[in-house]
């Protein structure tokens, strides 16, 4: 097989307005006749579905939530970059596709990331249209602050709350095109299969999570925009019910899984507390605007923060890359957190966490600027640890968030299977190695509201779509794998739950699979996840009948799936003997302990194609090339 | 700590519901309020029974999956608090909790603690947005909005649509979240163009859905955990008379 990133030619600027030109369209009249399938409600499902709702296409959307207002893109805090330049401090497209670029470590592909950089304008505009209350300058400007691994303040935001204010925008849309009916919205469904026909992508198969019963749609094509798959860790920050059953059933229809090693470490999230923990909770990158990194310069030192004077503080960021400070990256600002700590400087009980302190801050700004900007951070801090930020530093340690790996995509947001389309986190196309902070939403939106109606129609128009109906019997075909996959898990009625079997693997994920990863420990994990697997299927505890609500069952098959998937990451973790951006192998640094790349041997995105659970997948390389950057080792220094 | 819970367990939307008793020792006072329903859960699946059901999903309080009566209010005791947000600490050992999910018409039980609010989305459906189609949009600086409208519209349309305000109110009335949108709308210039319709079509499908009236008591307000404002309500009223007097 060989992998056809189908980006147009040309100079790099012009590319993207030469494909839309070049793109076949379909005649407004006609758009009605096409179905269309959007999986996931998020910013990049929500905005899709909205987007080809209103250019008139028949869509049917899809989601787990018992609304589409409730998908984890509305739990993003920070904001939303954009290269408006508004605030003349030296941004433009260009700087906005270097910086993302060179943030993702070089292993993300240029055309791809300067659309991004391109389109991220347009986003904003979208958005302030639609109502989105991003905060006001008193001249009644927007404003931004700055995020890390930028030097120019380019992030809009909406207080703490940026994801769910962007989220409302693109869901207020969608139902406005559900009132039109153009959009038919379907919550409360998981999507269990994918139907392939013909070797096209042409519908799903969904179990309605009320009744049980199980669902055939059909379609001309299947978008998924289903995130991403930071629950393999089971702690994580993503929202409990966020899995990567979608995409790795449409894996194991063959399309292909690219990167998964390629995981995000949030620097600044709270501290795990309990063994009954059950997610963790992240704390915007924005708080390291004002916020200053610091553990005590002594291993050991035990006193209270307020009781350690500066000089015994080590700013360990500061000191280290006195140009970019504590807003270096987050794989970086993650790392330099788990070496503190691997140093015995770390604070709390457990030693495992950094102080983020305040106190400067509030002595420049006074509290009341710093309430205005972080205050419902610090009250969602104050909840979970019973603790005040506005009088001692927070505790921070890492924690898994987001995951720039997943389903192969070219150019257009094709997989490597015709008709499925995947967009937002699902897919692994813009974040290389490393995502920057505020581009998550950037790119949610960029693929919804301005890359698919292009990329869709030029599809739908320049391909041989026979009609077909669910009676195919590719429906019944995959239907039955999902009822017989769901009555295995039901017939086991061992005495192991599906949550103990979840955190087990997060575990060894973390320890073997996390911040720093090195050979040996990669083989225990490939050693022991199959054990685990078999362990599931031996001995899962799932009461319950298949046929009505039944959380359990939806859950146990997530696990399941994390099962199989948790392999892939390890393997392509194993394969890949550089460092680059979130994935750190020891074998692999500087002498000074910072990511070393190897662009000789590693410049290329890992797709990997499935073979059967247990069995090696193959591995498919999409080389990169770069034309208009020059790779080199990063630097924040 | 040891907690006694009184549970509403239903089988389905028209099963009989009852409450259940169940005792969980060891809990931890920095647990949350979920994660001990989880523990709760796998002793459940551990003896074969079914666990409870009960919804949630990001569980940092802004999703608006989760939600039910804990000791008759919404969400428990702590004000501006989502029940995931909610910890145990809250609690003292050997308390007698009772869940029960919301209760309203235009929220029928589904089973347990998990009600059907697409009600919700029905309302925002009628006109809680602007119509404005992806293309064209004019530079997001071209139309200047003063800090305080902005201000105003975003503590109007933070609201998480979990439905406390309706389980609460004694009419189960929606009206703290039909307004909500009404007013996130209403303080911005670009709401202007459909401030008449919109109000009018979100009110009238509100009360086509089955949801009370309101009459001005305010325990939405006091139990929304997003502390949305009943000042709302008082705009959508104002914005309602405004449509029917067909001023402009």
């Amino acid at each position: 097989m060989t992998l056809d990133s189908k980006v147009p030619s040309g100079p790099l600027a012009d590319k993207w307005d030469r494909h839309r030109f070049e793109s076949k369209l379909v005649n407004p009249a006609n758009r009605r006749r096409h179905t269309v399938i959007v999986v996931g409600t998020g910013l990049a499902g929500g905005s899709a579905a909205s987007s080809l709702g209103e250019l008139g296409y028949n869509v049917l959307s899809f989601c787990i939530h018992d609304s589409a207002r409730r998908a984890h893109s509305i739990a993003a805090q920070g904001g939303i970059n954009a290269a408006k330049n508004y605030q003349n401090d030296g941004d433009s497209i260009q700087r906005l596709f270097y910086d993302t670029i060179k943030g993702g470590d070089y292993r993300a592909r240029e055309a791809n990331v300067f659309r991004l950089a391109q389109l991220s304008v347009n986003i904003i505009d979208q958005c302030v249209a639609q109502g989105v209350p991003f905060a006001r300058e008193y001249g009644g400007q927007l404003d931004n602050r700055s995020f890390g691994g930028a030097q120019v303040s380019r992030t809009f935001y909406a207080r703490g709350q940026t994801g769910q204010q962007l989220l409302l925008g693109a869901y207020q849309s969608m139902m406005r095109q559900v009132e039109r009916g153009t959009v038919s919205l379907f919550t409360n469904r998981e999507m269990l299969d994918l139907v392939v026909i013909d070797g096209r992508a042409r519908g799903i198969i969904c179990r309605n999570l009320i009744t049980g019963e199980l669902e055939r749609y059909v379609a001309d094509a299947v978008c998924l925009a289903t995130g991403g798959y930071g629950t393999a860790y089971y702690l994580s920050t993503n929202a409990v019910n966020s899995n990567v059953t979608a995409a790795w059933r449409a894996h194991k229809r063959g399309a292909l899984f690219a990167n998964p090693c390629f995981t995000q470490i949030h620097p600044t999230c709270i501290p795990v507390s309990g063994d009954d923990q059950s997610k963790l909770t992240l704390m915007s990158e924005s708080l390291r605007n004002d916020g200053r990194v610091w553990v005590p310069k002594n291993a050991g030192d035990k006193r209270h923060p307020k009781d350690i004077p500066d000089s015994e503080r080590d700013y360990y960021l500061e000191r280290k890359y006195p140009s970019f400070g504590n807003l270096v990256p987050r794989d970086v600002a993650s790392r330099n957190a788990k070496s503190v700590c691997d140093d015995g400087r770390g604070v709390g009980e457990s030693g495992l966490a950094v102080y983020l302190d305040f106190r400067d801050a509030i002595g420049r700004l006074g509290r009341d600027t710093i309430a205005a900007r972080y205050g419902n951070l610090f009250e969602m801090y104050r909840k979970i640890t019973d603790e005040d930020p506005y009088s001692e530093p927070m505790r921070m340690y890492p924690a898994i968030h987001y995951t720039m790996g997943g389903l192969w995509v070219d150019y257009n947001l094709m997989s490597n299977l015709p008709g499925l389309h995947v967009l937002g986190e699902a897919n692994f196309s813009d974040h290389g190695a490393n995502r920057l902070g505020a581009s998550a939403l950037m790119q949610g939106l960029a693929d919804g509201y301005f890359v698919i109606p292009y990329t869709l129609a030029h599809y739908i128009a320049s391909t041989p779509l026979p009609k077909v109906t669910t009676d195919h019997e590719a429906f019944a075909e995959a239907e039955a794998a999902v009822q017989g996959r769901i009555s295995r898990i039901l017939s086991v009625r061992g005495s192991r739950t599906p949550r103990e079997l979840h955190r087990e693997l997060g575990r060894l994920m973390w320890d073997e699979v996390g911040m720093s990863r090195n050979e040996a420990g990669l083989k225990r994990a490939l050693a022991r996840i199959p054990q685990l697997r078999e362990e599931f299927w031996q001995n899962v505890s799932v009461p319950g009948e298949p046929n009505n609500l039944n959380k359990n069952l939806e859950y146990a098959g997530r696990v399941a799936d994390y099962l199989e998937f948790a392999e892939l990451l390890a393997l392509d973790a194993l394969e890949r003997t550089e460092s680059c951006g979130g994935h750190f192998r020891e074998e692999s640094q500087t002498p000074e302990g910072e990511a070393q790349r190897d662009d000789a041997q590693f410049s290329y995105a890992a797709a990997w194609e499935f073979n059967g659970v247990g069995t090696k997948p193959t591995l498919h390389k999409e080389a990169l090339t770069f034309e208009y950057v020059k790779p080199s080792q990063r630097s924040y220094k | 700590m040891r907690i006694h819970l009184r549970v509403w367990r239903q089988a389905g939307p028209t099963a009989p519901g009852k409450i259940e008793i169940y005792t969980q020792e060891n809990v931890s006072p920095d647990m949350s309020f979920l994660e001990m329903l989880d523990v709760v859960n796998e002793g459940l699946i551990k003896k074969g029974e079914e666990p409870i059901a009960f919804d949630s999903d990001c569980r940092e309080g802004i999703c608006g999956t989760c939600g039910f009566m804990i000791n008759g209010r919404p969400h428990g005791p702590e004000p501006c608090t989502t029940v995931c947000q909610l910890h145990m600490r809250t609690f003292n050992d050997g308390d007698v909790i009772t869940l029960e999910p919301w209760r309203a018409q235009a929220f029928p039980v589904l089973r347990d603690l998990v009600v059907d609010r697409s009600a919700f989305d029905r309302i925002i459906q009628a006109g809680g947005y602007t119509s404005v189609n992806v293309g064209g949009a004019p530079d997001g600086n071209a139309l200047p909005i003063s800090k305080d409208s902005a201000e105003q519209a975003f503590d109007a349309a933070q609201c998480i649509g979990c439905g406390a305000c309706v389980a609460t109110c004694k009419n189960a009335s929606a009206a703290l979240f039909t307004s909500a949108k009404i007013a996130h709308l209403a303080h911005l210039p670009q709401g202007q163009v459909e401030r008449t319709t919109r109000v009018v079509s979100m009110v009238e499908r509100m009360d086509a859905e089955g949801f009370g009236s309101c009459s001005n008591e305010g325990e939405c307000e006091a139990v929304c955990p997003k502390g949305i404002s009943l000042g709302n309500i008082a705009t959508m009223n104002r914005e309602y008379l405004r449509a029917l007097l067909g001023k402009t």
